[in-house]
């Protein structure tokens, strides 16, 4: 005989209720796909190619060197030879003195970095802005910390005449973005350069935000993991660096995207000691520490580029170059056989209008899928090429805004783009007989 | 400050300029960016920002001192161990994102060994997370199972991380303190016991789960079959989950037996079991650990996980499957190193026992761990005069690194607020140390009352 209170508890779920809404996710289903049936993957965001020499090289001498504490804890905010050379490096980048113990903290990816910021910051209640596309993370982790995320989009200026569309062409209304924030606004998330349009927000579109932010006391959690890659000349401007903006701002940065090693998972966050402080307090309640050698390797890195830096054999210099190379041949074969690609400023996301393939996926009307999802299942499985359906980067809400893109990640060897040339060509072909 | 505008301002300068001058005056016109600042931290870490290692690992960190506070090996992991790291960071593709709930070689390795050791199967895609350490598998389940009105059961003293995460997911931590059977006279850890009665009174239809560590840290107590059968039948009249913290599962000494809740009748699908890459391998600094239980349990931690940081290091997990494979295979072998390094640290524990005694102190020998607590009260160290408000272990510890430059962790650190009194004249100290290291506590403990 079960008492009233224990079949009450009993029948509650066993989960808690900060996960509703927040368990479905489409790397799980789509790296399945992908493992499964494609030839060719340029999905998921990660290079095929290895992380530069020096980096493997830093490891290697870390494993096998006479110190193997370097196996043990490291100090819980960040390894000090690493934060000492990341404080370095963006005092530089920002033009103000940092102190590496208060300024920066290291964590789990930039991806524990976003987790410590909406855990830090956003209360039940709280509003959170999000600029579509966006990566996809921030709408669910703003969900478990109770907040309500505020979606504006980008929207797609008609290019001109003759030219092909720029991640440039999308933007902010300023009203739009400006209605957006009320009393309830506790932060706006920036991701620039932005996954997955390569968007690389200009001055004024940044100025615009920080106005806002300023006005409103809303701080900016500024995700820009991919602030190395901006090609054809343009600059990544750090929000941080405009007026009234480095007290309210959390910089994250990525030692995945900067040195070609995701599955290092060491990132880090930059910003004023009075916001960073209660993310360490996070922190230390749920990871505590991050893996040291993977710290050491990451610092000697930096190291190196400290004192390459602006130089040609910097990487931060060569792997731009590198990738815009490679953008420039993806965009190529996508031209050839009739897809439209926007052309990114910036990341290694290309995003593509597939309407002249639609005739392959028949439309099925009522389903509860957006069309994008259905054709990009269908060209991994039919065709072995792996892409990212954009409305992946849309709000639920609004999934249904854009159903002719796909994502490209072409952080790929030639061997790899050319494979996906040569399956794109003989699609264009199949149908044109 | 216009520095970094200058140097990026290279098209449109004038436009540039412009707009910069009327951002920066409509900031003089508004409220100061500093006055209007309204961000504090959020409800959920109110009050969790102090740490205790925060605090005593920067005291310690002067290499003078004698280290035998923080629980980190100053002894080299196993070589097998950082040669396969070296062999994963040579594959171009190990480099890269992995699975995000754990490296497939390593949960299928993981899955092999404790399917050996639990007798059951276990499903290593639904059955199994790999985390940042046991610490990132105690966050994830406690903020997957645990919500604000539930209470959780805590059994003190306890490490330390324990009642922050609690309150952090909004729930009330519920205290019970281990008591010493011969009235203060401990010579052993399982001398420390809880009350079934008292236990009992703590359960309720609010408790959502009781938080079990064995090998226990700081007192190094191994649970008994009867012990953990208490536990259990507990949870099972209440429907209450098991967070089990099994991270020194192997470090169990001669007498004794690591017994895993999870096997007992009833158990299986109400436990989450916690391990540790850093306790098994001695690779502190590696940070995985991993969580075990019935898939509808691990599914929420999965949720969890891939909303925090979705995915752990891909060479380090490498590395870890084929150090597990290299031991699975020798499971049956003495020289395997589950039981080797229990080995080795048995006699680091009867050494530490020996110091402290010839110190004229009477240490809890623990009967697994690396830990040793051991009250202090008898050499009667006068800290009155030490203007603090800090419980008197905590000074004492204080006062022990400055003037006889050696370090441990004061126990007040791992109670509550009501047992904090009850063990303020214990001090713990980590024996996973090199001889050098004992060698040097030994000289300090020899001449201290000749100082």
């Amino acid at each position: 005989f079960l008492s009233l209170p224990l079949q009450a508890k009993m029948s509650r779920p066993v989960q808690a209720r900060r996960l509703d809404g927040i368990d479905k996710n489409i790397w799980v289903e789509f790296v399945k796909l992908a493992t499964t049936y494609s030839k060719v993957n340029l999905g998921q965001g990660f290079p095929d190619f290895p992380a530069p020499a020096f980096l493997q090289e830093a490891l290697r001498g870390a494993l096998g060197g006479e110190n193997h504490m370097l196996h043990q804890y490291t100090r819980a905010f960040g390894h000090p030879p690493l934060v000492k050379v990341l404080a370095q490096f963006f005092e530089k980048l920002l033009g103000r003195e940092l102190d590496p113990m208060t300024n920066v903290m290291v964590t789990v990816g930039a991806y524990q970095a976003l987790f410590c910021c909406f855990q830090a910051f956003v209360d039940e209640g709280d509003e959170v802005i999000i600029i579509e596309p966006f990566f996809d993370c921030y709408e669910p982790m703003v969900k478990m910390a109770g907040g309500t995320p505020v979606f504006v989009p980008m929207r797609p200026k008609a290019p001109k005449d003759g030219k092909l569309m720029s991640s440039a062409d999308w933007q902010l209304d300023p009203a739009e973005l400006a209605s957006k924030f009320s009393a309830k606004t506790k932060a706006i998330v920036l991701n620039s350069p932005n996954n997955p349009l390569g968007k690389v927000f200009s001055r004024g579109e940044l100025e615009l935000i920080a106005e806002l932010c300023v006005k409103h006391d809303v701080l900016c959690i500024s995700d820009e993991v991919y602030e190395w890659l901006v090609y054809d000349g343009r600059q990544h401007i750090r929000i941080a660096s405009l007026p009234g903006m480095w007290d309210r701002t959390v910089i994250i940065g990525s030692a995945g995207k900067t040195f070609s090693a995701t599955g290092w998972k060491v990132g880090w966050t930059v910003g004023p000691d009075r916001l960073l402080q209660h993310l360490r307090t996070v922190h230390q309640n749920s990871v505590y520490h991050c893996a040291t050698i993977a710290q050491e390797a990451v610092a000697q890195g930096f190291q190196r580029e400290l004192m390459l830096f602006g130089k040609p054999d910097s990487y931060f210099v060569q792997l731009p170059r590198e990738l815009q190379q490679k953008r420039d041949l993806l965009v190529q074969s996508l031209v050839a056989v009739g897809m439209k690609p926007i052309i990114p400023e910036g990341t290694y996301f290309l995003v593509a209008d597939i309407s002249e393939f639609k005739s392959d996926v028949p439309d099925v009307p009522n389903s509860d899928e957006p069309y994008d999802y259905r054709f990009a299942k269908w060209m991994i499985k039919n065709k072995g090429l792996a892409a990212i359906p954009l409305s992946a980067f849309y709000s639920e809400a609004h999934k249904g805004s854009y159903t002719n893109f796909i994502r490209f990640c072409f952080a790929k060897e030639e061997a790899t783009l050319k494979a996906a040339n040569d399956i794109l060509q003989k699609w264009k072909q199949e149908k044109t007989s | 400050m216009f520095f970094a505008s200058r140097t990026f301002c290279c098209r449109g300068i004038r436009t540039c300029q412009l707009r910069t001058d009327l951002l920066s005056r409509s900031i003089k016109h508004s409220a100061s960016a500093t006055m209007a600042f309204r961000h504090k931290n959020t409800r959920r870490i109110e009050g969790l920002d102090s740490n205790v290692w925060v605090e005593f690992t920067k005291v310690a960190a002067d290499p003078s001192i004698v280290n035998l506070g923080q629980g980190l090996p100053d002894i080299s992991p196993p070589s097998y161990v950082k040669e396969e790291l070296a062999k994963a960071a040579a594959v171009d593709r190990l480099n890269q994102y992995t699975r995000g709930f754990g490296h497939p070689s390593l949960v299928k390795a993981l899955s092999q060994v404790y399917e050996r050791v639990c007798g059951r199967k276990i499903d290593p895609l639904t059955d199994i997370l790999v985390t940042v350490g046991a610490y990132g598998s105690l966050f994830s389940t406690i903020q997957a199972l645990i919500q604000e009105g539930d209470e959780v059961i805590i059994i003190e003293p306890f490490y330390d991380c324990y009642e922050p995460m609690v309150k952090m997911a909004g729930a009330k931590p519920v205290f019970i303190p281990l008591r010493c059977k011969n009235s203060g006279n401990s010579a052993s850890s399982a001398d420390w016991v809880l009350d079934p009665a008292e236990l009992a009174s703590k359960f309720n239809s609010k408790t959502k789960a009781i938080i079990l560590n064995t090998p226990h840290n700081p007192i190094g107590k191994v649970f008994t079959q009867e012990e953990l059968r208490v536990i259990a039948d507990l949870c099972i009249k209440h429907d209450t989950l098991c967070i089990s913290d099994e991270v020194y599962e192997w470090l169990v000494y001669k007498g004794n037996k690591h017994i895993k809740i999870a096997t007992l009748p009833g158990m299986w699908e109400r436990t989450v079991t916690i391990g540790s890459a850093g306790k098994t391998y001695s690779v502190t600094g590696w940070k995985l650990g991993w969580s075990i239980g019935p898939e509808n349990l691990i599914k929420h931690l999965q949720v969890v996980h891939q909303n925090t940081l979705y995915t752990c290091p891909t060479p380090l997990q490498e590395a870890l499957a084929q150090a597990f494979w290299i031991d699975y295979k020798r499971m049956d072998d003495p020289d395997c190193y589950f039981y080797s390094l229990s080995r080795e640290l048995e006699s680091k524990r009867d050494r530490m026992a020996q110091l402290l005694k010839e110190a004229g102190l009477k240490p809890v020998v623990p009967d697994g761990g690396y830990f040793m607590i051991v009250d202090v009260s008898k050499l009667n160290v006068d800290l009155s005069g030490v203007d603090e408000k800090q419980p008197y272990d905590y000074k004492f510890v204080k006062w022990m690194i400055a003037s006889k430059k050696l370090s441990a962790i004061p126990l007040s650190a791992f109670c509550g607020p009501e047992t904090k009194k009850q063990f303020e004249k214990y001090i713990r100290f980590c024996f996973i140390k090199k001889d050098s290291t004992l060698d040097a506590a030994e000289g300090i403990l020899k001449n201290w009352n000749k100082q």
